[in-house]
């Protein structure tokens, strides 16, 4: 199984992508209205590290929150056989009217988290502006989604996995493609 | 899951804390600004309900609203129910509209069983007759694991009319399933016989029950249920079995104090315990809502008829 | 009609100390001759019999519920005889708790007329001990017996007071009528509808202690015992009455007692299982705990227990499809008696068949002093020709009762009817069994 993205390059990755970030953002009101929202699961990890190396460059906090979907998608009650997936806590523990929102995700597919993911932060005030991050953009959107920050774009077939591991959740840093 | 909540009795541990977990969640969604999700629009829920009852009926349908389905209520005392129609040819009659799910709560024990088996919409138990209250058990045990963050091994002592109560069955259930060290206690004269064999410890002592208790749950005396004299008058029972601050001295210090409600002061419990320090009773019934969105949830997806 | 000659079964006729391969010849309405070998002459119709196959004295189910008049809806005079010869019996005594009550000869007389031309099974009419059931005054008990009642009972409850079962017991006494009772301290039972116990409790079901039963037989023995009447105690289900009858006939007092199959089959653990709150197992009394059930087929097999009756309560589908509590008590029982009595009696190694006849007509036809029970030479030709070793299927779709309420569809049992005659007609004959009748 292929791995893509080894736990350097992936560091470097993110690095990049916070310089990017604040230089994107940098004209407007200051890191205090910059909020990172990671997406469960593993876009939360990402949102901290993120949060981090903004930290390190600009000595200030970034506010970070977690947010779960899983209540807002789109398939839920049409082909569920068995269980209901597991909702685990949405926690943003601050105000998100006017901010400037960096969405962050592990795998942009077919954009259909991200959509829920927009109608979950919809419900909970009225940021300035959203951004998109992702670590991996894997292609074949079904939506007209498209990420502000890319890590690394990999083009796939449908019929293969992209699968993000991190320290954090799995033990280890590495992106491979199944199939 | 099943397609059915019927009864804790249907559950196993794991389903147990699937939904506690599930509640945890939910309960965030009444702390937002907008207190709504998506999960169950386009699903209709119809709560049937044959017995009076505003604070059960409300926290159902604050709860199905939340997560954004559409809910309708039929209170028998309006409905074909007064005009002699079976509860077999309401349901019928319901299930033709085809509703996704039904909540159903009625004065016969195993009404949710008989509805289960004439209907293909899920049916959610919300009390029937002496048998089980499945919804109410559960927010019980979310609250007490938010005090003392387990179940296991914890003296749960109920205290109260327990030959009618269903809320005493689906708590002994439940409490037992997960571990926990529980203490029965009424007057002789309502305890069910054979009740021994779900596990717990049977007393008609008030002190011995309640000693180093760490949790202590008081049963409304049911006068609407009562037929026959079960016990002299209701100073008797509060002077024998009422839960007073002199009586709470004998649990642990941190014990907390629940009641399903609705209370009847002075009877089953003394005012100053009821609004006390120890009294849990109003984050009871808050919790209610999160536990009930968390059973909608879980019972609302999988696949057709399990 | 030609002779029948019934050639090649097994004869079980405890009364005239028969038991094995016996041929059997009726004429006309009557057994002509038992014997072996007989002699097959020109105007007799030979019907082999499938060997193993038993022939006895026709079954006399002493406690069925005709519903007529006024409950048709349920169950008519005709499709209940139809029910009582596909169970294998040539007789049924049927309980006065019909619409109007029968408490005189006008409703006594009108259930006879239905038996007549349904033509089928005999029905013999049991009267009320009370005018209307009420539980107030004595009904006319002389009328009753001259049209052909054969004991008396208020079934559905018991006689009221003990001032009232007593003057029933000397009354009734005059005529030879043994009452009937149902055995049930009401202030105990109040409102419960299953057995107080474990699985009532657990099912949030109103409780009615099996004390509730043997505190009113203890109340009927006593009486019997003052009186010298004849008390028949109905549908018992607790050891504890099983007690007391011993004690009673211990002491000789004229007490005799029935069980119900379900009541030596199931147990209170079919209120959860396999159908929670399944109304096909709500009756009164309630079925028991594994101890009650054991202590009746003790009582079985010991000789304690009289007669086997099968308390026939057939219901409306509709009146049994609602919650537990507002059903309606009783199930059916004609066509699913024989099959429970081989499988769970005889095949159980419980009883012999001999003792199996002795509890299903010998003691019947003894206590309501009616014919039956044996095969003597000159006696009515009513016969039941049993296969003990039949796979039976029960199936409420062929059944022939109007009311199709049974806890029993779909079980597999070994043992069913081949055949019933009744005054040496054949008014039933079961296709599986292939008897060629």
């Amino acid at each position: 199984m292929p791995i893509v993205l080894d736990a350097d390059r992936i560091g470097r990755s993110l690095t990049r992508i916070a310089h990017e970030i604040l230089e994107r953002n940098a004209a407007h009101g200051g890191i205090d209205e910059l909020a990172l929202v990671g997406i469960r699961t593993r876009g939360v990890p990402l949102a901290r590290r993120l949060a981090k190396s903004i930290h390190e460059i600009t000595h200030q906090d970034v506010a970070t929150g977690a947010l779960d979907i899983t209540l807002y998608r789109d398939d839920l009650m049409r082909t569920a056989v068995g269980a209901q997936p597991v909702i685990r806590k949405t926690e943003i523990p601050f105000s998100i009217d006017d901010r400037r929102i960096l969405l962050v995700d592990d795998v942009l597919y077919t954009g259909r988290t991200i959509r829920a993911a927009l109608d979950a932060l919809i419900e909970f005030g009225r940021p300035r502006v959203i951004q998109l991050v992702v670590l991996v953009d894997r292609g074949h959107r079904e939506l007209p989604i498209k990420a502000d920050y890319v890590g690394k774009n990999l083009p796939t077939a449908q019929t293969q996995s992209v699968q993000v591991h991190l320290m954090e959740v799995d033990g280890r840093d590495e992106v491979e493609i199944i199939g | 899951m099943k397609k059915d909540l019927l009864g804790i009795g249907d559950l196993t541990s794991d389903e147990i804390y699937l939904i506690l977990d599930t509640t945890e969640a939910m309960r965030e969604i009444g702390q937002r600004p907008i207190k709504k999700v998506p999960t169950l629009r386009g699903k209709t829920i119809v709560n049937l309900f044959y017995e009076p009852s505003t604070r059960t009926r409300t926290s159902f349908e604050i709860a199905e609203k939340r997560l954004s389905a559409d809910t309708l209520n039929i209170a028998a005392t309006t409905s074909s129910a007064q005009k002699g129609e079976t509860l077999a040819d309401t349901a019928l009659n319901i299930e033709a509209m085809a509703p996704d799910m039904i909540v159903l709560r009625h004065a016969s024990s195993g009404a949710g069983h008989l509805l289960s088996r004439l209907c293909k919409s899920r049916i959610i138990n919300a009390g029937d007759g002496m048998h089980e209250h499945p919804t109410q058990a559960l927010l019980d045990a979310f609250t007490i694991r938010e005090h003392k963050k387990r179940l296991e091994g914890l003296k749960v002592t109920i205290v109260g009319d327990l030959l009618h109560s269903r809320v005493l069955r689906s708590n002994v259930l439940l409490l037992t399933t997960l571990g926990a060290e529980v203490w029965v206690c009424g007057p002789a004269t309502l305890l069910p016989p054979g009740i021994e064999r779900l596990g717990v410890h049977v007393s008609t002592a008030i002190d011995e029950a309640v000693a180093d208790a760490d949790v202590i749950m008081m049963l409304r005396i049911q006068q609407e249920r009562m037929h026959g004299a079960f016990f002299p008058s209701t100073r008797e029972y509060f002077n024998t079995f009422g839960m007073t601050r002199a009586r709470l001295a004998h649990a642990k210090p941190d014990v907390i104090i629940m009641h399903p409600g609705p209370m009847n002061r002075g009877v089953e419990i003394a005012s100053d315990v009821a609004d006390g320090p120890y009294s849990v009773i109003l984050e009871q019934v808050a919790n209610g809502v999160a536990v009930r969105m968390a059973v909608l949830y879980l019972l609302a997806g999988g696949a057709e008829g399990d | 009609m030609p002779k029948l000659l019934l050639k090649g079964g097994r004869v079980v006729d405890p009364a005239n100390g028969r038991d094995g391969a016996f041929d059997l010849l009726i004429d006309g309405d009557r057994i002509a001759r038992v014997g072996r070998d007989l002699p097959v002459d020109r105007d007799v119709a030979v019907v082999e019999v499938p060997s193993g196959f038993i022939i006895c004295p026709g079954l006399i189910d002493m406690h069925v519920h005709l519903r007529e008049p006024g409950q048709e809806h349920k169950e008519t005079v005709a499709t209940g005889v139809a029910a009582a010869v596909a169970g294998g019996f040539t007789a049924v005594a049927c309980m006065p708790n019909t619409s109007p009550v029968n408490d005189n000869a006008g409703v006594t007389e009108y259930i006879l007329k239905k038996a007549a031309e349904a033509n089928l099974a005999r029905v013999y009419p049991i009267g009320a001990v009370s005018r209307g059931q009420k539980g107030e005054q004595l009904a006319d008990i002389a009328e009753l017996k001259q049209a052909g009642c054969v004991a008396l009972t208020d079934d559905g409850h018991p006689v009221a007071t003990a001032m009232l079962m007593r003057r029933a017991l000397e009354y009734a006494g005059m005529f030879d009528l043994p009452v009937i009772e149902h055995c049930e301290e009401q202030t105990l039972k109040t409102d419960g509808v299953a057995h107080e116990g474990f699985q009532a409790s657990a099912l949030g079901l109103r409780g009615i202690p099996g004390e509730a039963e043997s505190i009113m037989a203890l109340r009927d023995i006593a009486l019997a015992e003052l009186t010298r009447g004849v008390v028949h105690i109905a549908h018992m289900s607790a050891r504890q009455t099983l007690d007391a009858v011993r004690w009673g006939k211990s002491r000789g007092a004229r007490v005799t007692c029935e069980v119900t199959p379900h009541h030596f089959v199931l147990t209170d653990e079919m209120l959860a299982a396999p159908v929670p709150y399944d109304t096909n197992v709500k009756m009164n009394p309630p079925l028991r705990e594994a101890a009650d059930r054991d202590a009746m087929l003790a009582g079985i097999a010991d000789g304690s227990v009289d007669v086997i009756a099968t308390d026939h309560a057939p219901h409306h589908y509709d009146e049994k499809r609602v919650e537990f509590d507002r059903a309606p008590f009783g199930i059916t029982g004609l066509e699913t008696a024989v099959s429970l009595c081989f499988d769970r009696l005889v095949h159980a190694g419980v009883i012999s068949i001999a003792r199996l006849v002795e509890l299903l007509s010998i003691n019947p036809a003894r206590i309501m002093r009616v014919a039956g029970g044996s095969l003597s030479e000159g006696a009515p030709a009513d016969i039941s020709v049993l296969a003990p070793d039949l796979r039976v299927t029960i199936s409420v779709e062929r059944m022939r009762s109007k009311s199709k309420n049974t806890p029993f569809d779909g079980w597999h049992l070994r043992g069913g009817v081949a055949a019933t005659i009744v005054g040496g007609r054949t008014v039933y004959q079961n296709d599986d069994a292939a008897i060629g009748l």
